[in-house]
């Protein structure tokens, strides 16, 4: 069973809900990363999603945008995150890690070479924000063969004929996008998302997971109301941003808004 | 491959792929709509009803057939082929991007959309944009490189004048490139309303197939010019290439005829050796970028390069996907021309034949007064001139530390 699958068997046998929270690898800087992951294990993440930075990130809003770009000031490489998600490894082998990228990092790698490195290297699942299956002949079969769960998006956007030929291509589990644009957008509509996510299931069995407007424990809890996960990003980017000279606040910070989105799900 | 037995309508395939390149790679929420695009224009395209419509405005609106121009003083000055001029720069807005907003305007009606968005580099194809949007009552927001809104500030008062919203983007290289990252996102945040329309042969599926289909009006018009003034095909073509649009629109109706050598010119900036430069099918490698797989300027680790060039249109690390697969097949050869050449080009076409060629478009001369001296006086070269070089007189009096 890979480790994503028994995170969600684990949560579900206790009654909950998975909590994935979304940082870019090496923001503000790469020695943050390895531990923030674990912090961010204790303060009640399920999985965590690591976002490997990209030059154009044309699928992001402005947080998420300086995020990267406070990575790449370090060169913050592919090969790198793949070194942090093995020392991450070297003391949990069981949180799961997702990493979230552009393809043209994993392209220039070579397919194959990735997907060997990143199965090395504890990696569990792969999201690509700009490979839609329709172009993942070649790509998804590797990932899978490496025991990588291709992770995909599905939009307020996506029609049904889309929703199952996503439901094909994925394994792990599904990203609803709960607006259309960019990450980091407002306002989230909890009744439409559980129209949605009711769609979705008709197609699949994996665990649904969404995505892009949750800010706290509030939202959070919503979202759960009618979600197998809830993704957040911005809102802890945002921590960051507020002191990034100051990893120990960062830390912190990032960890006491984790937990209280936490507790809120829980209760 | 024969290059004249070769069926050159072909492709894309029916996925938007254009052997290893183009394709669709962008984001879930973009592609329900891009599927939408891709109908509502095949459909379009076989309409004779929109054909008619189209062929009627490039007539009456921007003033098409455009010249086919003999420059005879400069053809005896370089003393080799006859050189031949297509005259886009004399198009309304003064280039050939007004072809492609044409196009892509009518299709927005037809669509239903109320809201229209550009990015631009030189401000050409925001100009056309933001034209084409005064003159149907459409919203038009334009996204630019901060860094561009600078150097072309002259396009900058003409889209305000015409009623668009410039929005001048800080991110990354503050160039071209950032400008349609920003269009991108304000897409796919408002899909309902918005008709993106992109200014080159570039982005996912359709769009290099249907930007190439507007712009063809280039080579067709000039195939037939140049039978009738010359009575035979070229020897060779010349184009300047930023993301290819007027490249490919000239080249496009002439792949098939195996005697006509294809010259695509990049910017080589301060030198491709130095680096500094935005010639990615010189000096660059395949990857993916804004929605399709083409040759790219990036690093090893996948980050796309900064780029530079004299000229704001020619400044994108990218390139269409038809370019690479042209380039890898053989039929065009892609050369790069640096800035000083440019300007040579540009002053050159400007003293010889009074014609105030753009930046982007004196790449192309730099690259012909090479080409031209190597062939014989019974040759000739068609050099699409794509734009008129009003735009960049700040430019050049800055460099030439000339205060206007
Ligand atoms: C006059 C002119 N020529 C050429 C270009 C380059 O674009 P493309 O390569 O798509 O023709 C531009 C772009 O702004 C332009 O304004």
């Amino acid at each position: 069973m890979s480790r994503i699958e028994a995170c969600f068997q684990a949560l579900k046998a206790q009654g909950k809900k998975a909590l994935i929270p979304y940082v870019t690898a090496g923001d503000p800087h790469p020695s943050i990363t390895v531990p923030l992951m674990h912090q961010m294990v204790e303060a009640g993440a399920s999985i965590i999603e690591l976002g490997v930075p990209f030059s154009d990130p044309m699928a992001d809003g402005p947080t998420i945008q300086l995020a990267h770009e406070r990575s790449l000031v370090h060169n913050t490489s592919l090969t790198d995150i793949l070194a942090m998600v093995q020392t991450f490894r070297q003391t949990n082998q069981t949180t799961p890690v997702v990493l979230m990228g552009y393809l043209n990092p994993i392209e220039i790698m070579g397919y194959e070479a990735f997907a060997q490195a990143a199965q090395a290297a504890g990696v569990d699942g792969v999201l690509t924000v700009d490979l839609p299956p329709e172009e993942g002949k070649e790509v998804l079969p590797l990932f899978k063969a490496h025991g990588l769960d291709p992770i995909f998006l599905v939009a307020p956007t996506t029609p049904a004929h889309r929703m199952q030929a996503i439901a094909e291509a994925a394994s792990g589990f599904v990203y609803y996008v709960s607006l259309k644009g960019v990450t980091g957008a407002n306002t989230l509509d909890t009744a439409e998302v559980a129209a949605r996510l009711a769609k979705m299931r008709e197609y699949t069995d994996l665990p649904l997971g969404v995505g892009f407007g949750i800010k706290d424990a509030a939202t959070a809890a919503a979202v759960g109301q009618v979600a197998d996960a809830v993704v957040v990003g911005s809102a802890l980017i945002k921590q960051v941003e507020a002191t990034p000279e100051d990893h120990t606040t960062i830390i912190k910070n990032i960890s006491g808004l984790l937990a209280s989105m936490r507790s809120a799900l829980d209760a | 491959m024969k290059f004249s037995e070769f069926n050159w309508n072909a492709l894309p395939d029916a996925t938007g792929h254009f052997g290893a390149y183009g394709g669709r790679f962008i984001a879930e929420t973009l592609m329900e709509p891009i599927y939408q695009l891709e109908q509502a224009y095949s459909s379009l395209k076989a309409d004779p009803a929109f054909q008619a419509e189209f062929d009627r405005d490039l007539k009456h609106y921007v003033g098409r057939p455009s010249p086919l121009y003999f420059a005879e003083r400069l053809t005896r000055e370089l003393g080799g082929a006859k050189i031949f001029l297509k005259r886009e720069d004399l198009n309304h807005t003064g280039a050939h991007k007004i072809n492609n907003t044409i196009g892509q305007a009518i299709l927005a009606k037809h669509m239903g959309k109320t809201r229209i968005i550009a990015e631009t580099g030189a401000g050409q194809h925001g100009v056309a944009s933001a034209t084409i949007a005064a003159r149907l009552g459409l919203e038009c927001v334009v996204y630019m490189g901060a860094e561009d809104v600078k150097r072309q500030a002259p396009n900058v008062f003409r889209m305000k004048l015409l009623g668009a919203t410039v929005v001048p983007v800080h991110s990354g290289s503050k160039t071209l490139k950032d400008a349609l990252n920003e269009a991108m996102r304000d897409w796919v945040t408002n899909v309902d309303n918005t008709f993106y329309i992109i200014g080159t042969v570039a982005g996912p599926h359709p769009y290099p197939a249907m930007v190439r289909d507007f712009q063809s009006v280039i080579g067709r018009e000039a195939r037939q010019q140049i039978l009738e003034q010359d009575g035979r095909l070229p020897d060779a073509l010349v184009a300047c290439v930023g993301g290819g649009s007027n490249a490919i629109g000239l080249f496009h109706p002439f792949l098939a005829d195996e005697s006509v050598a294809i010259y695509g010119v990049e910017a080589a900036g301060s030198g491709i050796s130095t680096g500094k430069h935005a010639a990615p099918l010189t000096a660059g490698k395949s990857g993916v970028l804004h929605g399709n797989r083409t040759y790219l300027m990036e690093d090893d680790n996948g980050q796309i390069i900064e780029t530079h060039s004299i000229s704001a249109g020619l400044d994108y690390p990218g390139v269409g996907p038809e370019h690479s697969w042209l380039k890898d097949l053989g039929r065009a050869q892609y050369v790069a021309v640096t800035d000083a050449q440019a300007m040579e080009g540009f002053h050159t076409l400007t003293r010889k034949e009074g014609i105030i060629p753009a930046l982007e478009s004196s790449h192309a001369m730099a690259y012909v007064m090479e080409l031209a001296p190597k062939m014989a006086k019974d040759q000739s070269i068609i050099m699409c001139l794509s734009g008129r070089g009003d735009k960049d007189i700040n430019t050049i009096a800055r460099l030439e530390g000339i205060t206007l």
